[in-house]
């Protein structure tokens, strides 16, 4: 019974192996990667101000001048909008790292390591969250010049929502993303998924205000929760749809409805070549 | 061992390792995917210690085996047990005892070699004061200690290999996986890959099971199985599978191979066969037999030669084709 370690002399017997420890590391290795890729820290950082520098000078003031929108502002009602199209896009763009991952062989070492398949998405989703949620929080530095000054609590509720959409999206992103092996391919599922998801969340026109079967869409897309619920929190004054627990309740719900379908991606073992 | 009765999930979760003298064993293993059979009923074990070699031309299955024995794939057929565990039932056990030298990188480019393994061994449960003198000490092993802090992007070739096969030895297996691990390497580097693995195999008792297509690679090792269409062909020492080939191999070159080879199978009665326009044929004694065969048919050949047999020999004895003919169109990843 003893031969194994009689005969390694040294040998190191890894404790059981937990769910976190691999997680952490693959989220590590995600951040660490971001930040020594400049252009990538750059882009998390431009995109936010360019977006703003764009809508804040030309869009935002001829929708102001016109005042379509009663008394609201169009900028004011496009800013939960545009926060969430930019947490939208980092979040599934963050996950072509899978791809990568995939195509550089580091994918293959991690994936005959004793390493439970959840701790594999947590790890990699959590990486991809962190950085959106970044993003999207750099974007949240521009709110007073719409009007909107947070309290410290509104403040965090604003950053939980952002995380929650981030975590779902994300999740969205990795269970895409695990089959394939090409970014083309990736690229091109995700414009077909992306544009339709936001364009129907509430961003840009609202829910109100929308036809029957258009209403419909965006009442299953669970981006438009997302946008509800900033809209709850940056607009307090303006009429919501929805009370803000349910639109988090429905987050949440979200999040782990996307985790569980990565999860399920991860954890089919087959037949066919892995890698 | 009578002060402690272990329980029942204790005694069955043990490897079976003392009982069984095999560290890997593959029974009848059969995979197909895609209407394509890559495995056909192979079978072999893999002892303690031993420098295994699976050898045989792209497309042989030795990939498939690989990947298999790795449980980056389960098999349609057939079972693979590692160190007591079954590659198909019990993966994550399994997992713990193999280490796993791929041939494509593995390593992360944008880390450095000390991060490369600090990432791997928490992967494998390994983690702070322990982990980091492991790290320096496996560094040290394959002599890359002073480099630690540097960027593995900047690494060569050679270098990048050694730390993966530190990655792969970081948590000490008792099994080494390697695939096709000398690929893109100087002959400098492959001879010190070599040298390493044997060490391993001397001092720490590993078994180390390697891919290969290459007849100078697949001459090193103590055991070889030569793979050819899904097919298990020959299995045993590069000197017995030599042996069996019994005496010489001649090759004649001539104006026309064909009718040559006819006259000389009637005449001498010995097994023929053209291939590649060479008239290829096994005999003992064969510098005799060159000089009755010249003199028997004067001017009509270009060349002859006697050599001892290879293990492509070998492999053509047992298959009746060339080891490279198919496989050298279809060969992008080595360079």
């Amino acid at each position: 019974m003893a031969t194994q370690t009689t005969t390694m002399p040294g040998q190191i017997t890894p404790a059981t192996n937990g769910l976190l420890l691999p997680a952490f590391t693959l989220w590590w290795r995600e951040i660490v990667r971001f930040y020594r890729q400049r252009s990538r820290v750059i882009g998390v950082i431009a995109s936010p101000v360019l977006f703003w520098l764009v809508i804040g000078s030309g869009f935002g003031t001829s929708f102001r001048s016109g005042g379509a929108a009663g008394q609201e502002h169009y900028l004011d009602y496009f800013y939960p909008g545009a926060l969430i199209m930019i947490v939208l896009f980092t979040s599934i763009f963050t996950m072509m790292s899978v791809i990568e991952d995939r195509k550089e062989g580091f994918l293959l070492s991690v994936l005959v390591a004793p390493v439970p398949r959840s701790s594999i998405v947590l790890g990699k989703v959590l990486g991809g969250t962190t950085l959106s949620t970044i993003q999207g929080l750099i974007f949240l530095v521009f709110a007073p010049l719409v009007g909107v000054h947070l309290s410290a609590s509104d403040f965090l509720l604003v950053a939980l929502t952002v995380f929650l959409v981030s975590f779902s999206l994300t999740a969205l992103g990795f269970a895409i993303a695990w089959p394939m092996d090409s970014t083309q391919a990736f690229h091109a599922i995700i414009n077909l998924f992306l544009i339709p998801l936001w364009l129907l969340s509430g961003a840009l026109f609202p829910l109100a205000g929308a036809s029957g079967w258009i209403r419909l869409l965006m009442r299953i897309n669970p981006l438009t929760y997302g946008v509800e619920a900033l809209r709850n929190l940056l607009h307090p004054a303006s009429p919501a749809v929805f009370p803000l627990p349910a639109s988090m309740a429905t987050l949440v719900l979200f999040s782990l409805f996307m985790f569980s379908l990565a999860f399920v991606m991860v954890n089919r073992r087959t037949t066919k070549p892995a890698a | 061992m009578a002060s402690k009765v272990p329980a029942y999930e204790e005694l069955n979760s043990e490897p079976d390792v003392a009982s069984a003298p095999f560290v890997i064993s593959v029974r009848d293993i059969v995979h197909r995917y895609d209407g394509r059979t890559a495995l056909d009923g192979v079978s072999f074990a893999v002892h303690r210690a031993e420098l295994f070699g699976l050898l045989g031309p792209n497309g042989s299955g030795k990939t498939t085996l690989f990947r298999i024995l790795s449980t980056l794939m389960v098999p349609t057929g057939g079972e693979a047990v590692v160190m007591g565990f079954d590659a198909a039932k019990d993966p994550d056990a399994l997992r713990r005892q193999i280490g796993v030298v791929f041939q494509a990188q593995s390593i992360d480019a944008k880390l450095t070699a000390y991060e490369n393994l600090w990432h791997q061994g928490h992967l494998y449960g390994l983690h702070g004061r322990p982990l980091k003198s492991r790290i320096m000490e496996i560094l040290a092993r394959v002599g890359l200690a002073d480099r630690a802090k540097e960027r593995v992007e900047t690494f060569s070739g050679g270098m990048q290999r050694r730390i993966e096969l530190a990655k792969g030895l970081l948590h000490h297996p008792s099994v080494l996986l390697l695939d096709e691990p000398t690929t893109g390497l100087d002959p400098g580097a492959r001879r010190d890959l070599w040298q390493y693995l044997r060490i391993l195999r001397d001092q720490e008792q590993v078994s180390v099971i390697v891919t290969t297509h290459l007849m100078e690679e697949a001459e090193r090792c103590d055991r070889l199985a030569i793979l050819h269409e899904g097919k298990l062909v020959a299995l045993g020492t590069p000197a017995e599978l030599k042996h069996e080939i019994g005496g010489d191999v001649i090759l004649i070159e001539a104006y026309n191979p064909e009718s040559l080879a006819d006259r000389i199978r009637i005449r001498f009665k010995v097994q023929v066969t053209v291939m590649d326009n060479k008239i290829r044929l096994e005999r003992e004694n064969g510098h005799h037999f060159i000089t009755d065969v010249v003199e028997a048919f004067p001017g009509e050949i270009q060349a002859i030669s006697v050599s001892k047999p290879t293990l492509e020999d070998v492999f053509i004895h047992r298959t009746g084709h060339r080891f490279w003919s198919e496989a050298q169109k279809a060969e992008p990843r080595t360079s």
